[in-house]
């Protein structure tokens, strides 16, 4: 769902549920939300993902000297 | 004749020695709450029956050479989250009215075999969900130095009640910041041991996976001790670290780029102090900082709502109407917006790792502003108005998302004479560790409110 149909959703079933007063909260979630979706750490199907500037080994929680998948 | 005991490791030392009692100690905590409580509003109960008996009971103990350890006959206040067998639960919420715990929580339990004083449960933020204190069923804890102005939050009253001489130390708990924020803004050191170190387990949550419980008190010392009897330990953290051997990093992107003017001069200031003790202060980064609001929001609304869902169809009246709207907000949290947050928190942990790797502890301020007035939405900073909520937070949550040890202290005051705190952050999963920097490092940073 994108975010523009979500907080549209979101805002008329507050309206519904007699909470008006959640419409400026919702609609400052949805900034946050598209905060998140939009960061370039997020995952990406296509296998272009993010990579971090410093891959840790989780199992150490120390910085390692390669990016785990190797790139 | 001895200055009277401003510290609980002064306290036990006359108490040990028997200079002093628990039972006048702890006379004089229930005096001062008497006189000033009308005012603070730091406290929802008061155990003043039990307190008084408790007393009495550890001095019985001492006297007859069964001394329990530096918490034995010291008088605490606890966040009223935290059950205590046979007293009620309140949140500072009328969801809870006509609860009563069962038992003890862990961690209070803890306390009393240590033998700490309860001498009653603090007011809060409802729910512990908000940085002001404002939205309490019981009313706004106030600012001892200053009525009109909020304590912080959640754990206003607790803090409240160590500043004003209510107590020696407070149990809180920090999702976000809710131990270090009241306790920077009311000069006071507020530790958040590292995630998972103490059971939760007795507390009501606000964000299951966000949520720590820790001490406010007067000092390093203080915490040690306190964290040492949660711990289930007495023994001193390690070695003493040379200040000279300090090595300091300061996260400068994101955490000091908005701030008050006032607070930013007493945080170089601390710096410098610290340098010229022969402490190394260097740069560093935590490259995504600034996505890390947007992270906590998604955890902490979708875990809040979760926990209220069934409180807010059956009984929503009974909430605050701000901290109902919020936590109605987080029913709309999608799941895949959730999950990405949990991604997101991975890297946040990696990276403060990664900002640690060659120091010893991370140098923020605690938090950007000083006690802001009750009834403020909003504070300009950096000639923009800021939500005061967003702005409480900007400095401590990512610690929370992250779950590293943190601990706030004293570092100066504004021109009005409002405490204002530092940050140390430490390596992972290593809370004695943070203390022992935490320790090396007070003494140059500045006396707080009640030291």
């Amino acid at each position: 769902m994108t975010i523009k149909t979500w907080l549209e959703i979101a805002i008329q079933d507050a309206e519904r549920r007699g909470l008006p007063e959640l419409k400026p909260l919702l609609e400052g979630l949805a900034k946050a939300t598209s905060a998140l979706r939009t960061a370039e750490w997020n995952a990406d199907a296509s296998g272009d993902n993010f990579e971090s500037p410093l891959p840790i080994d989780s199992t150490r929680g120390k910085p390692t000297t390669e990016s785990p998948n190797g790139r | 004749m001895a200055a009277e005991p401003q510290t609980i490791a002064e306290l036990a030392r006359a108490l040990k020695a028997r200079d002093t009692t628990s039972e006048a100690v702890v006379e004089q905590c229930l005096r001062r709450i008497a006189e000033r409580n009308a005012t603070l509003n730091a406290f929802i109960t008061v155990f003043e029956h039990e307190a008084r008996e408790q007393a009495r009971e550890a001095d019985r103990e001492i006297a007859a050479g069964r001394y329990r350890g530096p918490l034995h006959g010291v008088p605490f206040s606890l966040k009223d989250l935290f059950d205590v067998g046979g007293a009620a639960t309140t949140a500072a919420s009328r969801v809870r009215l006509g609860h009563v715990a069962e038992h003890d929580a862990p961690s209070i339990a803890a306390l009393r075999d240590a033998g700490a004083i309860f001498v009653g449960k603090t007011n809060l933020h409802e729910f512990a969900f908000g940085t002001t204190n404002e939205d309490s069923a019981y009313g706004p804890a106030r600012h001892p130095l200053d009525p009109n102005r909020s304590p912080g939050g959640s754990s206003g009253g607790s803090a409240a009640s160590v500043a004003d001489g209510m107590c020696f130390a407070s149990m809180g708990t920090d999702t976000g910041g809710s131990i270090r924020i009241p306790s920077a803004v009311c000069g006071l050191v507020g530790l958040k041991p590292a995630v998972g170190e103490l059971s939760t387990e007795g507390v009501v949550p606000l964000s299951t996976t966000l949520d720590h419980i820790g001490p406010l008190c007067r000092s390093v010392e203080d915490a040690t001790i306190v964290y040492g009897a949660l711990r289930g330990h007495t023994r001193p953290p390690g070695k003493p670290i040379d200040p000279r051997a300090l090595r300091l990093g300061i996260p400068r992107n994101y955490f000091l780029s908005l701030i008050d003017l006032q607070v930013a001069a007493c945080f170089d200031s601390a710096c410098e102090r610290l340098r010229s003790a022969g402490a190394t202060l260097e740069d560093v980064s935590i490259p995504h900082a600034g996505d890390v609001p947007a992270i906590y929001l998604h955890i902490v609304l979708t875990e809040a709502a979760t926990y209220h869902a069934k409180t807010l169809e059956r009984r929503p009246e009974d909430y605050t109407p701000n901290v109902r709207v919020r936590l109605e907000m987080g029913r709309y949290v999608l799941g895949e917006d959730y999950a990405r947050a949990l991604h997101g928190r991975e890297l946040i942990r990696r990276e403060v790792d990664a900002a640690l790797q060659d120091v010893d502890a991370l140098l923020l301020p605690a938090l950007p502003i000083a006690a802001p007035k009750i009834g403020v939405a909003t504070v300009k900073i950096g000639g923009a108005e800021e939500p005061v909520r967003n702005i409480m937070l900007r400095c401590t949550q990512a610690f929370n998302v992250s779950g590293h040890p943190a601990i706030t202290i004293p570092c100066g005051a504004t021109a009005d004479g409002l405490p204002v705190g530092v940050q140390l952050v430490g390596a992972a999963a290593d809370t004695s560790g943070l203390l022992r920097v935490a320790s090396a490092s007070e003494r140059y940073l500045g006396p707080g409110m009640s030291r």
